[in-house]
């Protein structure tokens, strides 16, 4: 045994705290649920409320432009298709506006964070390894208080998505920049380009291809999460995969479990269409 | 016409740099000084004076510091110590906006690699300088076609660099800097990367906007024969220290030392053999 007299036990206090802040700054954390709901809510309007055909538009119209390959239009058909013929549409499109709210928050903390990575190397010892962390820790453990403090539902499973889906985003957009040529960013200063224009017009757009690759990831992993959201009151395709273990119903769960790997490719292969499409755009200099 | 004059700059690289310029100035060399605090001498006090309006070659072989002293003239460097002067007025004064400004109307450069953005056309590369002045597309596209064909390059406007070829991409280079209009321009082993045959063209092409523009050209090479043919001065530095400053004809003919001298003896050598 390890000796008692070593034992220190941080649960108390995290404990107290977690209290506190539910105690104190409820308010707080309820606004910034209901504000998150709402967003979520009327993606989720927009996506259930199109007609069926409309999405397929949408979807087959990304899958060309990031493509330009009619293979890849024609297998994005024949795939959504088939969501729909297993009945999973509106469970699919409930997963979906999930997702991309996820993958837009992500985005929206996960470039900028990457780009101050890139530029600040403190910041990048000191982020790096909460990185890790937020990678290895069982979902399940800030599942917890994300419920405490934003009620159960929609809201902590997109919380909890974001927070193990954006690191790869965050490595991957601070990795494109910071492998931007030295000598382009050099010569773009040499002529008088301040820190925005060299950012803006010069190092993002060459750190795209990376970027895209790291958005593809954050994707793929928000994916992962849907089931476990579901565990917290998240509808859509991971309650049916749930369900279907609950109730020793294989089929049922196995169908749901194909609409999510199906969802997986369709936008596997368009966000990889369009990271290629910006890589040949700088002719694989 | 613009005047640069450098004063007594050096340029330590690493922490321990008060350390290690101190024994700069009792005269330690470059190994001792490298092993003693870990630090390497870039710039080892060095001063010149480049007159308006000539091309200014600097020269010596990798490592002499070349690249560093010229980075020092629009302080993509800056100097441990020493101060440099353009038209009398200090660039190491210059806030963040006002050297941006500095870099942006006064000094252009051409870069050993071109360094040029592949996501951008020809013309978008060339007008660069002007488009970070504020100008618009429209306004700034005149500009820029007129000095994609004085480098030879009208048809290739809307190409990507990687479209092109070394020659070319230099070629766009050169005419980003001028472009730019400002009075001096910056060479970092421009014309290095390219072959014998387009060198000697791109040679002759500065020769001509030398006599046309009367800009101030500071060139940095490794090759004598470069910079005899189109210094009107030549600098030489070894080891961050300057060797000897002069026309080509003085470096020619008064060496101011072995070094100087073992340069011009083996281009007197490759000059026999070419006619035996």
């Amino acid at each position: 045994m390890f000796p008692e007299a070593f034992h220190i036990s941080i649960r108390g206090p995290i404990n107290d705290f977690v209290q506190s802040l539910v105690v104190n700054y409820g308010f707080v954390f309820k606004a910034i649920s209901q504000t998150l709901l709402q967003a979520i809510l009327f993606v989720e309007w927009i996506l259930r409320g199109l007609p069926w055909w409309a999405v397929f538009i949408i979807f087959l119209a990304l899958a060309w432009f990031a493509s330009k390959k009619i293979a890849l239009v024609v297998t994005v058909a024949v795939m959504l298709f088939a969501v729909g013929a297993l009945g999973l549409w509106d469970l699919t499109m409930q997963t979906l506006a999930l997702m991309l709210i996820a993958s837009l928050i992500s985005v929206a903390i996960g470039v900028p964070m990457g780009i101050w990575l890139a530029k600040s190397e403190l910041m990048r010892r000191i982020t790096l390894p909460v990185l890790d962390v937020m990678q290895t820790m069982p979902s399940f453990v800030y599942l917890i208080p994300a419920i405490m403090l934003f009620g159960l539902g929609k809201v902590p499973a997109v919380l909890a998505t974001i927070i193990y889906a954006v690191p790869p985003l965050i490595r991957l957009t601070d990795l494109g920049i910071r492998q931007v040529d030295s000598e382009v960013v050099e010569a773009a200063t040499a002529f008088g380009g301040s820190p925005p224009q060299i950012l803006f017009g010069v190092e993002l757009p060459l750190a795209t291809p990376t970027i895209m690759a790291g958005l593809n990831q954050t994707i793929m992993m928000a994916l992962s999460m849907v089931v476990v959201a579901s565990m917290i009151g998240a509808r859509g395709l991971g309650e049916q995969v749930l369900n279907g273990i609950q109730t020793l119903d294989v089929g049922k769960g196995l169908e749901a479990g194909l609409g999510i790997v199906i969802l997986a490719i369709v936008l596997d292969r368009i966000t990889q269409g369009f990271g290629q499409m910006s890589r040949k755009e700088r002719g694989n200099d | 016409m613009t005047e640069i004059k450098i004063r007594n700059v050096s340029k330590i690289f690493g922490g321990n740099w008060k350390s290690a310029l101190a024994m700069t100035q009792q005269g330690a060399d470059k190994g001792e000084i490298l092993a003693k605090t870990g630090c390497s001498v870039g710039l080892d006090n060095v001063s010149l004076d480049i007159a308006g309006g000539r091309i200014f070659v600097i020269m010596g072989l990798s490592g002499s510091g070349k690249s560093t002293l010229v980075r020092h003239i629009n302080r993509l460097i800056e100097p441990t110590s020493g101060e440099i002067l353009v038209d009398g007025s200090n660039v190491l004064d210059l806030k963040p906006k006002d050297l941006r400004d500095f870099r942006n109307r006064r000094v252009s450069m051409v870069f050993q690699n071109f360094g040029l953005m592949p996501h951008r056309t020809v013309l978008q590369n060339v007008v660069y300088g002007q488009r970070v002045r504020g100008l618009t597309k429209d306004d700034a596209k005149p500009i820029g076609m007129k000095w994609i064909e004085t480098v030879g390059l009208a048809g290739y406007e809307n190409k990507l660099p990687h479209q092109l070829s070394g020659g070319m991409k230099q070629r766009v280079g050169l005419a980003r800097a001028l472009a730019a209009d400002t009075d001096v321009i910056l060479m970092d082993e421009a014309f290095s990367a390219l072959d014998p045959l387009i060198r000697a063209d791109m040679q002759d092409q500065l020769l001509q906007l030398e006599k046309n523009l009367h800009k101030t050209i500071v060139f940095i090479t490794h090759d004598l024969d470069e910079a005899l043919r189109i210094g009107a001065q030549i600098a030489i530095l070894k080891d961050g220290k300057l060797v000897q400053v002069g026309t080509p004809s003085e470096i020619l003919n008064s060496p101011a030392n072995d070094y100087v001298a073992r340069f011009v003896q083996r281009r007197a050598g490759a000059g026999e053999s070419q006619h035996a």
